[in-house]
């Protein structure tokens, strides 16, 4: 862990009266020459910001005679006008159940909704759209992986991994299936910056592990983890791979078929989509020989009194009625995403992410900063502790101006107990963030500190 | 912002009354708030009259479950149980006297809930420490 802390004057941490324990090794970074002011940013940023809010109908809402500083993309984020409008049009203009009507409305909503299956295919380099389950978020994804697959393949004595990253999502639903199963589950710990220990993971790998699960960007710290060389070795040591990619669609290009990965997850509503919107893609085969999730209507092809077949994927995982809207809205968000290019969103936040590391190391006396330092591997998702004060009341007085951060674990406990924080603080970015909203949440921290002094 | 967190609030935050551990206690209770891992453990001796002897409690928190805690130490100590059991969450919100959003409403009522859980089996509660304030 990177403690960015001023290079003179008292220890903030000791002169607080109540405790907080400082983590990390308290390396001291000198002012970076190398990150650009905010006129820089706004000259060099690949996507311009300001004009981007002009389609996220939020930022016309007044909180108190100014927008909001909206820092918590990592939790959901914000929806643009074209999302809102495909989820409106589908409900006004072509109400319908899927696969079934024979009639013109039906067969709208039926082409909207497997549109949108086609897009988000599309989206992350999936070669086939049958790949892609429509689900409700990251979550429900992996509990289909770890009910279906896992209780079909994980027996006895069988090996997970997992790493100590990972969000509660990517955690309970294997606990779950190990209980059953009485299997095991390891852990790739993290080093000081919050990288995960290759050498560990090596060393893991040599336990022939049947599955592998890991996120590819830390919700919790913002590590980009290093999917593809991961991916290899474990395949090499025989083991299936699902990414967690819930922090990694939204912000930057994806490919499944370069990941090499089997199983990918993500949330449409962390991506501009609806809530109720994600999807969980896997391989072909993979889908075919699993077992449904859920029963019902849809997912089977034929229904007698005492036996089933089922479908084809991907509607074998998808029983019931769907969430149509939320993926024809899902569809609408990767479509706008794609117009922006995942590359120059990658830029943005990419920029954003240093200017606010930066910003707060030396604009906020003795802040703790987790995680990577800005660079190739570092998201935009910065988690940091002022010292004295809790991070609940960080969030209760940034909200007083209009600032709106998240305070907690995250859903990240065993990573906040490694960090060594019952809680952090968590600013978090998105297309529309700007220089701005950080240069507001910077004066916002100084007057907590001010108000804490 | 200053105005929404009262000057006692964080006096009671930086100097936290009872903060500490009893060497043998007779009711030690942990406490903890699901949303962000925060901790309350809390200890009391009861002496046989069935008053609250004694009280301390340790944790990490933030400034409104710290001063709750703080506050209601404070109110309880000396006190018989039968006056404890009389506390509600609502008491214990008027006495921080500060506007809590939902959202932070298990903070300040973690001190009390855990209180209410320490002594379950020696003191009937009233039923309205069970409903949540309006």
């Amino acid at each position: 862990m990177v403690a960015y802390l001023p290079s003179d004057g008292p220890d903030p941490v000791a002169d607080c009266d109540v405790a907080v324990p400082r983590t990390g090794s308290g390396t001291a970074l000198e002012a970076g020459p190398d990150v650009p002011d905010a006129a820089e940013i706004a000259r060099i940023d690949p996507l311009d910001p300001l004009v981007i809010r002009r389609d996220f109908p939020i930022f016309e809402r007044d909180f108190g005679g100014r927008t909001v500083a909206y820092l918590d993309s990592a939790a959901t984020s914000l929806k643009p006008r074209v999302v809102v409008d495909a989820v409106n049009d589908y409900n006004t203009r072509h109400t319908a159940n899927v696969h079934r009507g024979i009639y013109a409305l039906g067969e709208e909503a039926t082409a909207l909704y497997e549109g949108a299956r086609e897009r988000v295919a599309r989206f992350i380099g999936a070669r086939d759209r049958h790949e892609i389950v429509f689900v409700r978020n990251a979550t429900e994804a992996i509990n289909l992986v770890a009910a279906t697959w896992g209780r079909r393949n994980i027996g006895a004595g069988d090996t997970i991994v997992l790493t100590e990253l990972e969000h509660h999502s990517n955690l309970v639903p294997w606990q779950m299936l190990i209980q059953e199963k009485d299997a095991d589950l390891e852990f790739v710990p993290i080093d000081d910056e919050g990288r995960l220990v290759q050498e560990s993971y090596d060393a893991l790998l040599r336990t022939h592990p049947k599955l592998v699960a890991f996120t590819h960007v830390s919700n919790g710290i913002g590590t980009i983890n290093p999917v593809r060389e991961m991916v290899d070795r474990a395949h090499r040591a025989g083991a299936l791979v699902l990414v967690d990619g819930a922090q990694a669609v939204p912000h930057m290009p994806v490919s499944v078929a370069e990941l090499d990965c089997d199983f990918y997850a993500f949330s449409g509503h962390k991506a501009l989509g609806p809530t109720g919107s994600g999807a969980l893609w896997a391989r072909r085969e993979l889908l075919e020989a699993m077992p449904p999730y859920m029963g019902g209507g849809e997912m089977i092809r034929e229904v007698h009194l005492r036996s089933t077949t089922y479908n084809d994927v991907p509607w074998k995982f998808e029983a019931g009625t769907p969430d149509i809207a939320a993926a024809i809205g899902l569809g609408a968000a990767v479509e706008y995403l794609v117009g922006l290019g995942m590359d120059r969103v990658r830029g943005h936040e990419r920029l954003l992410t240093a200017y606010a590391l930066d910003a707060l190391a030396h604009g906020v006396p003795g802040v703790t900063l987790h995680g990577p330092r800005a660079g190739d591997d570092r998201a935009g998702v910065v988690s940091f502790n002022l010292p004295g004060v809790h991070p609940h009341d960080v969030a209760t007085l940034l909200d007083r101006e209009a600032v709106a951060i998240r305070a907690g674990h995250h859903c990240t406990q065993p990573l906040h107990e490694r960090l060594g924080e019952a809680a952090t603080a968590r600013a978090s970015f998105g297309v529309y963030s700007t220089t701005d909203d950080i240069d507001r949440l910077v004066a916002g921290l100084r007057k907590v500190q001010a108000l804490f002094s | 912002m200053d105005d929404l967190y009262r000057a006692e609030i964080l006096e009671h935050y930086r100097h936290p009354h009872n903060f500490g551990t009893l060497e043998h206690p007779d009711v030690v209770q942990e406490g903890s708030n699901p949303l962000c891992g925060d901790r309350l453990t809390l200890m009391l001796d009861v002496d046989e009259q069935g008053v609250v002897d004694e009280v301390a409690f340790t944790g990490r928190g933030c400034a409104i479950s710290q001063a709750s805690a703080s506050m209601l130490t404070d109110r309880i100590r000396g006190l018989p149980l039968a006056e404890v059991a009389k506390i509600g969450r609502q008491d214990v919100l008027d006495e921080l006297g500060i506007e809590i959003s939902p959202a932070r409403l298990k903070c300040a009522l973690l001190s009390v809930d855990t209180l209410r859980r320490a002594l379950e089996d020696r003191v009937a509660w009233q039923a309205e420490t069970e409903e949540e304030p309006a």
